[in-house]
Order: C-alpha cells, then sequence, then structure tokens
C-alpha cells in the first residue's frame, strides 16, 4: 500500500484537500473522504453512469477517474447544482415530470444532463438519447427522462 | 403517456386521487441527500468482502484463513461452519416461502458450491482494499464436480445431480431416482382429448428463453451492528424490512425482537432485494469484530452472486375452430430454479392460460436445480416466459385462421366469471376494455409503413397479490398528517400511498407527510412486491384515514356538544347546523379539546387484484445484420384506479422497456466451462435510451372490487406482453417466427438466413 498522497481541487466551487491512497478512485474520494454521497457506485467499472460527476466542465465516470487525477481539478458533483437552498430548474422539471423512480441514477443523469445542456442549449431527442446513452436506468424506460430533459432545454435553464 | 389516458370505466369522482403531485421524497433524490444504502456511515465502522467460487459445482475439502487472518487491518473472517445448527425448516417469508438450511448455504457455503460465484468466506477489514487483499489470501481446496447449467440436460436421468437427496414433490408416488427436478405442478380441466378433436386447426411449438438478471442500478449493500446489548441492527437495501428481519433472524437463531432492520432508500429491486445474502454474514462479522460491519456488491457478483429470473423450456399446443375458438390447450414449462430448489414454476403454470377461456387444458410445470444462482423473483415472477410461448402461439393461431390478431383474443378474452385453469375465478377484471383501448389508439390506428417492419402484439397478465401491511397516523396541529409505513419505496409509492390517505380525509396530498420507518416503529408489512403495496398498503392507508375521521368527528362533535352522528363530513369541511370547522382549524384546536389524535390500521386482502396488459410495437428489421429497431411503443394496462397516472405510467414504460431488454438481448451467456461470459453491465448489455424510443402508456381503468378506490397492482404486469409483442412484429417484418429469447442478432440472422 503506497502512501497517501495530498490533493487540491476545486470541488462544487469550493477549493478542497483531501488525501488519497493512489489505488483508490474519484469516486471513493469524493464519497468516503470528503462525504459527498450523492455520486452513486453502480457498477464501479464505468457501465452505469451512476457516479457521473464533472471534471473540468466534461461529464466522468468518478469510477473509472483516479483520486489523484484529480489534482489542480474543477469538480462538479449532484450537491452542487442547486444553490442557496433552491433547487435548479433542471431538478425542478425531473421531479415535477416524475423523472425518478428508485432514484439512484438520478444524480448521474442530472450531472450528464447539465453537461448536454450547457454546450447544446437546445438538443433533439435523438441528441438527448444519444448524450444520455452512457447513464442506465432500470425504473423508468427512460420516456420521463428524456421528457424531464426536453422540458428543461424548453425553459433555456440549467 | 396519451392524450385519453386514463380512459375511466367508473362515474366516480375523486380531488386527490388521479391528480400528479410531486413526490414527497423527490427533494432528497434529485439533490443527492437520499440515503441509500451504500451512504450508511457508522462510527468505527469495517467493510466486508465475500470471497466467491470460482467453480459451478465443487466439493469444499478445507478452508485455510490462516495467512487472510495475519493481514494488517483484517477484523474478522467468517465461513459456513459459522452457522448455527439449522435444520431443514421452511419459513413463510410473505412472498414465498424459503427453506432455511439452503437459504444460509446460499449466503455462505457449507460443504459444497453449486454455481460460479457461490459465496464461501467472508472478511471484515479496515477498508475494501485490505478486505480484497484478505479474500484473495485465503486458501480453499475443492474437489470438482461435473456441472449442468442447461435445462434441458438437467432434467435427463444422466445428468450431473445437485443435491442427492432431492425427491420430486408431486402427487404421484416419489422416484428413488436421483433427480435435479425438485417439483412438478399439473393443472387440469375438462377433457383435453375431446378439446383437440373438436379443433379444426392444432398449433404445437416449443420455447426457449434466457437467464436474465433484474438489473438494478444499485448493487446489494448491507450494514450490520451487532451490538454489545446483543441487538442486532441492519441498515439495508431490501424490498422488505420485515422480511430481511425474519430471514436474518431465523438464520442466526435470534429472537426476531432482537434485529431491528432499517429499510434504507432502495436503488431498485424489482424481485431481486426479497431475499438477504448480506444481511447475516454482516451480522457474523460485526459480532466477531465488535464492529459495524458494511458489505458492498460488486456488479459481476450482482449477476454471479444473486437471483436472476429463471431461463426456460416451454411447449404450447393450442387448438381452435375454423372461427377463433379456443377448444383445447396444453402447456408443459420447465424452469430453472437455480442452485436450490424453489423457483418460479407455480406462478409460471398459473399465468400461461391466464388470458383466455380454455374448457379443456393441462398445464404441466417443472422446477429445476441447474448450477446457476438460485433463481429470484423478477417482475411478474415466471409470467414473462410463459405469456412468450403463450401469446407466440396464438399470435401464429391467428395467422393460420386468417383471423385478426386482436379478433382471436376478443373472441377467446376472460372477463367477469371466466375460470382460470388453475381454479380461481375472475371478478371484475379488464382485460376486453385493454383490447378496447388497442383498437381506439392513434398506434393501431396509424399505418406502418416502409420495408422490414412489422407491427406486433402481445397481451399478459399477472395476479399482484395482497399479503399484509400495516400504517399508523397522527394528526399534527398544523393541519397535517404524519403517516408511517412499512413498505419500502421505489416507483413511488409513499406518495400513491400518502394520497389515499389525503383522499379519505379530504386534505391535499402534501399535507400527508409519509415516512417509510425501521422495523421497531410499524406494524408487520410485507414485501415491496407483488404489485401489492399502492393497492394493500394504500388500503391501510384508507382504513387508518377511516379511524381518523371518526375521531376528528367526535372531535368536532365535542366542541359543538352534539352527538357524533350529526356532524356531516364534506371533503375537509365538518359541519353541524350552521356552524363549520375544516379539517385544518379542526387539528390546531385538537391539543387543547383532548388526547392526540391518532390511528393505526393493518390489512391483509386476500386474493388477486388481476392486472392485464396489451403492447403494440413496431419494429424495423436491419435485413443484412438482423438488428432489431424499436420504432414506435404503446403499453396499455388496466390499473383499476390510478392513484398517480405519473407513476402508473412509469411503471408501464419501465416495465415495457425492461420486457425489451429481455426481448433482444439480454441473457447469461454461459461457456462450456458452466462459467458465465458477461458479467458485467458492458456486456450483459440493458437497453439504453437510445435503444428505446418515447414508450406510450394507455391507462384504463376497470376499478377493482376488492379494493375501496378501486386500485389493481401495475407494476408486474408491463413486463409480460414485451417479448411476445416484439417476436409477432419482428414476424410481420421478416415472415420468420422466433421461438427463442433472445432474439438476439446472431440468432435473428441464422432464422433469417436459414429458413
Amino acid at each position: 500500500m503506497a502512501k497517501k498522497q495530498l490533493i487540491t481541487a476545486t470541488i462544487n466551487g469550493e477549493q478542497r484537500e483531501f488525501a488519497c491512497e493512489p489505488r483508490q478512485s474519484l469516486l471513493e474520494a469524493l464519497r468516503d473522504g470528503l462525504q459527498l454521497t450523492g455520486a452513486k457506485e453502480g457498477c464501479n467499472n464505468g457501465n452505469c453512469g451512476a457516479c457521473t460527476v464533472l471534471l473540468d466542465g466534461e461529464p466522468v465516470v468518478s469510477c473509472l477517474v483516479l483520486a489523484v487525477e484529480a489534482e489542480g481539478a474543477e469538480i462538479e458533483t449532484v450537491e452542487g447544482i442547486a444553490a442557496g437552498g433552491k433547487l435548479q430548474p433542471l431538478q425542478q422539471c425531473f421531479l415535477e415530470g416524475a423523472a425518478l423512480q428508485c432514484g439512484v441514477c438520478t444524480p448521474g443523469f442530472l450531472m450528464t444532463t447539465k453537461a448536454l445542456l450547457d454546450r447544446i442549449p437546445h438538443p433533439s431527442e435523438e441528441e438527448i438519447r444519444f448524450q444520455l446513452a452512457g447513464n442506465l436506468c432500470r425504473c423508468t424506460g427512460y420516456d420521463k427522462i428524456v421528457r424531464a430533459v426536453q422540458a428543461a432545454a424548453e425553459g433555456e435553464q440549467t | 403517456m396519451s392524450d385519453n389516458s386514463p380512459i375511466s370505466y367508473s362515474d366516480k369522482q375523486y380531488k386527490v386521487l388521479g391528480t400528479r403531485p410531486v413526490r414527497h421524497d423527490g427533494a432528497d433524490k434529485v439533490t443527492g441527500r437520499a440515503i441509500y444504502g451504500a451512504d450508511v456511515q457508522m462510527s468505527g465502522m469495517a467493510h466486508g468482502k465475500i470471497l466467491r467460487s470460482p467453480h459451478p459445482h465443487a466439493r469444499i475439502k478445507a478452508i485455510d484463513t490462516s495467512i487472510a487472518e495475519k493481514i494488517n487491518g483484517v477484523y474478522a473472517i467468517a465461513t459456513g461452519q459459522d452457522w448455527p445448527d439449522l435444520i431443514d425448516k421452511v419459513a413463510d417469508l410473505g412472498e414465498g416461502a424459503v427453506n432455511l438450511h439452503d437459504l444460509a448455504q446460499n449466503c455462505l457455503a457449507v460443504d459444497k458450491v453449486l454455481y460460479k460465484g457461490h459465496a464461501i468466506a467472508a472478511v471484515a477489514a479496515r477498508d475494501v482494499h485490505v478486505a480484497e487483499e484478505a479474500i484473495a489470501a485465503i486458501r480453499v481446496d475443492y474437489e470438482i464436480l461435473p456441472a449442468v447449467t442447461d435445462i434441458v440436460e438437467a432434467m435427463q436421468a444422466d445428468a450431473p445431480i445437485l443435491h442427492p437427496g432431492l425427491k420430486t414433490e408431486t402427487l404421484e408416488e416419489p422416484s428413488d431416482q436421483p433427480t435435479n427436478i425438485d417439483r412438478h405442478v399439473h393443472f387440469e380441466t375438462g377433457d383435453i382429448d375431446a378439446g383437440f378433436a373438436a379443433a379444426d386447426v392444432i398449433i404445437e411449438r416449443e420455447y426457449r428463453t434466457a437467464t436474465v438478471h433484474q438489473g438494478y442500478i444499485e448493487p446489494q449493500v448491507s450494514t450490520a451492528l451487532w451490538n454489545e446489548d446483543g441487538h442486532l441492527k441492519i441498515w439495508t437495501s431490501t424490498q422488505g424490512s420485515f422480511t430481511a428481519r425474519h430471514q436474518t433472524a431465523e438464520l442466526l437463531q435470534l429472537p426476531i425482537s432482537k434485529v431491528t432492520v432499517t429499510p434504507c432508500e432502495i436503488g431498485g429491486g424489482f424481485g431481486g432485494k426479497i431475499a438477504v445474502y448480506f444481511e447475516p454474514v454482516a451480522a457474523m462479522l460485526s459480532r466477531k469484530c465488535g464492529r459495524p460491519v458494511k458489505m458492498t456488491m460488486q456488479r459481476d457478483e450482482v449477476f454471479e452472486g444473486t437471483g436472476p429470473t429463471p431461463a426456460s423450456n416451454i411447449k404450447v399446443k393450442l387448438g381452435a375452430t375454423r372461427d377463433g375458438k379456443l377448444t383445447a390447450g396444453q402447456a408443459y414449462l420447465a424452469y430453472e430454479a437455480g442452485a436450490f430448489p424453489g423457483g418460479v414454476i407455480g406462478p409460471g403454470a398459473m399465468c400461461i392460460f391466464s388470458c383466455v377461456e380454455l374448457p379443456n387444458a393441462i398445464v404441466d410445470g417443472y422446477d429445476v436445480c441447474v448450477n446457476k444462482p438460485k433463481t429470484q423473483a423478477y417482475r411478474a415472477p415466471g409470467a414473462t416466459q410463459a405469456a412468450f410461448a403463450f401469446e407466440s402461439t396464438l399470435n401464429e393461431l391467428a395467422s393460420e385462421l386468417k383471423l385478426d390478431r386482436i379478433e382471436i383474443r376478443r373472441i377467446n378474452g376472460v372477463k367477469e366469471g371466466v375460470k382460470r385453469v388453475d381454479g380461481p375465478v375472475y371478478p371484475r377484471i379488464g382485460y376486453l376494455e385493454c383490447l378496447d383501448a388497442v383498437e381506439k389508439s392513434a398506434h393501431w390506428n396509424t399505418p406502418l409503413e416502409g420495408p422490414n417492419r412489422g407491427r406486433g402484439i402481445g397481451a399478459g397478465y399477472w395476479f399482484n397479490i395482497g399479503l399484509k401491511s400495516s400504517v399508523s397516523a397522527s394528526v399534527n396541529p398544523d393541519g397535517t398528517v404524519h403517516l408511517l409505513e412499512g413498505s419500502t419505496d421505489i416507483g413511488g409509492t409513499r406518495t400513491s400511498i400518502a394520497m389515499q390517505l389525503a383522499e379519505t380525509l379530504g386534505i391535499a396530498a402534501h399535507d400527508v407527510l409519509p415516512k417509510v420507518v425501521d422495523t421497531d416503529s410499524v406494524g408487520y408489512t410485507d414485501v415491496t412486491g407483488g404489485s401489492r403495496t399502492t393497492f394493500a398498503t394504500g388500503m391501510a392507508a384508507h382504513k387508518v384515514g377511516l379511524d381518523l375521521l371518526e375521531q376528528l368527528t367526535a372531535r368536532a362533535a365535542m366542541l359543538w356538544e352534539c352527538d357524533p352522528i350529526e356532524v356531516q363530513v364534506d371533503g375537509d369541511l365538518y359541519r353541524f347546523g350552521d356552524q363549520q370547522i375544516t379539517f385544518k382549524q379542526l387539528a390546531a384546536k385538537l391539543p387543547e379539546t383532548g388526547d392526540p389524535v391518532v390511528g393505526r390500521a393493518s390489512v391483509s386482502p386476500e386474493g388477486s387484484t388481476n392486472g392485464f396488459g396489451v403492447h403494440i410495437v413496431d419494429v424495423e428489421v436491419d435485413p443484412d445484420t438482423a438488428k432489431v429497431t424499436i420504432l414506435r411503443y404503446t403499453a396499455i394496462q388496466d390499473a383499476g384506479k390510478a392513484i398517480h397516472p405519473s407513476y402508473v405510467e412509469g411503471q408501464m414504460q419501465g416495465g415495457a422497456v425492461q420486457g425489451i431488454g429481455w426481448a433482444l438481448n439480454e441473457e447469461y451467456f454461459y461457456g462450456d466451462d458452466h462459467k458465465m461470459r458477461n458479467a458485467s453491465l458492458l456486456d450483459y448489455r440493458i437497453p439504453t435510451c437510445l435503444d428505446v424510443p418515447m414508450i406510450d402508456a394507455i391507462i384504463v381503468e376497470v376499478p377493482n372490487p376488492s379494493h375501496p378506490f378501486g386500485v389493481r397492482g401495475v407494476g408486474e404486469t408491463p413486463i409480460v406482453p414485451p417479448p411476445a409483442a416484439i417476436a409477432d412484429a419482428i414476424y410481420q417484418a421478416t415472415g420468420v417466427r422466433m421461438t427463442q429469447l433472445p432474439m438476439s442478432p446472431p440468432r435473428l440472422w441464422k432464422a433469417m438466413t436459414q429458413r
């Protein structure tokens, strides 16, 4: 076991330091080290998207990123979306559109969607489905998720 | 969603039911604050991992843990030798019974491993990495045994035998021959020979379906703390906190009062999170090391170490007269039980002819052990396989008779008073109304054009069980009501149950505050499964509402010094003469006028709520690759009364997409070595959002006569029709009738090119 390293990163707008072993994933560091348990572990090998966070604005599956790679990076997790105790319209659209059932994939979907709408404010249904194809949901059949993303895009709000 | 849905067959008007409030737990879930099993953190917590069998069938000769024990940071190791003596006892777990000896062996093997991935030993350590190092250091001496993973082979007389003592449970004399066949179920009605003799057309076909997994996104996870006072506390991802308590207490031979199970938010289950895997093992480790122990599965462990739903071999023979009337039906079903007896053959055999009236029928079902994980329930357990076989044969019969596919279903379709082959007589049901909805739907009435395209239909049935539910409720002075329930919420049931209490009290959905509590804090409640939660726990919520209503009426009468019988209640308004008071105003007066108003209710509704669905699907088949693309999909289902239409649609859409995956690509691939080859979500491909279109959902409401609001369970029926509907669509597109699931490109391509 190698010695822990000290990593400095901006997490949800706040500069944070955390110690991690070289073998630890960013997901592990976020959940166990930083107590940011919003990102979920579904498969731990990059297949399900439940642990998606934004790394310098790009959606990544945090189970496939080593925590040490986060040095100097800007990381955004689901905990960082709602500001000032108020839900973002994107979260509101998921809620009102019943776009979640068990809810465990929801944080990942929200992060991927946020990245999508940041880049393509008015995506087509095809674009939404293509961009969200890395996030698995087993409950909803995706219908209401896609509609929630469309509703968020129509409101031009993320 | 459809503009003309729900299609209601009731003139009852409701204030809350049928509206779409935001779910009570929604804000927690979209902010990442909901506490799932993996989010539980405790002081001094250790992390557990399981050593699993690399062999599909082997005798464990010895386990050496001495090296692992010496690793820095290892706190405890447990093996099957740590189980208390368990007699061969069968425990009733609500949705199905379980043999405790088998259940223990499945959680930690004792002398034999029966499938690759079978748990052998468990380690608790400082962190998961240390636990993994320790697992790798445990030495097991195996005697490898021949294995069998194909159901047809497992039924042969010379097959490798999993359980030497197993005898087939049947009405006939048990044979002394060693066997893997655990159970033979048999249903019979009328005169089968006369029925087939009266037929103008007879079609007989054989079908195969593959092992598929529920594929919930959240892996199994549990934390156990065996405290110094001898009390065991468990935080777990489970569909039933009480069944988790019961199983754990029985396996560890503890009084039930010594075990408290706190159900965490659950990240999907679909039937796969009813049996325990980790709860008793984490408990054993905790007792040994005196720390709370958390155990989480990796995805390959979920595939290989939990219970998928069975592969099957089904034969269906149907006879009909030239005008389409069925005269006889015969079915043979063989379902995998997996490593231990007790599969889902019963419901499979009960469901196979459940959508048609059959005067003459025989059904034989066989439950068969194979060297695969012990199978478990998966959404309408056993019904999808059966419906694929029956509905496909019915569609073929329709085309043989040159009859419309809806018409043949209408001629033979079940309605009130019809007796199912396995015995029960249907009360008011909504199957024919679903067929009406198909014919009126935009989808059915829009021509499908273009080459290589086809439109298919399939129907499906699921019982929807009752079982036991308890709730309690208390009225707060601010006019809200706290509702405590034992049903874990997977698909929005907090809200659908709260809405039924709100409707009863005439208050807003958000003035009822539902909370899923631990097993110490509410009366016994069965699993969230069997499509029973909104139905049965909803009934309990209605009943507690009536109790509160009576108390509130009495309190209003006290204020007005009248007889409670003179108080009129209209929605949230209580009236006596020209005096009136709202629910909220009355609630505010409760603290000063007497005892707190609290209520409790428990229910155990008998029988079935009888859910029917019909699905329409358009596909396009690539003639070069045989890839099937779903172009359009409509799910139609009788919900009795849709309490929260969005979540009813959600169940229909989610079930349909799981069925699409089952139909087209999901399967456990086994090598010749009987080992699973695709134990990851990359290789076991569940549908992504790019694989499916929007799923239109048309809700039909034919009120269930045995529920105060007419509710039927809705969660399971929607997975039943898809494979048959898609097989039909593929036939319409290509002329090839597929009899094996999944209808994946290699399999379909072979069928298309070899015809």
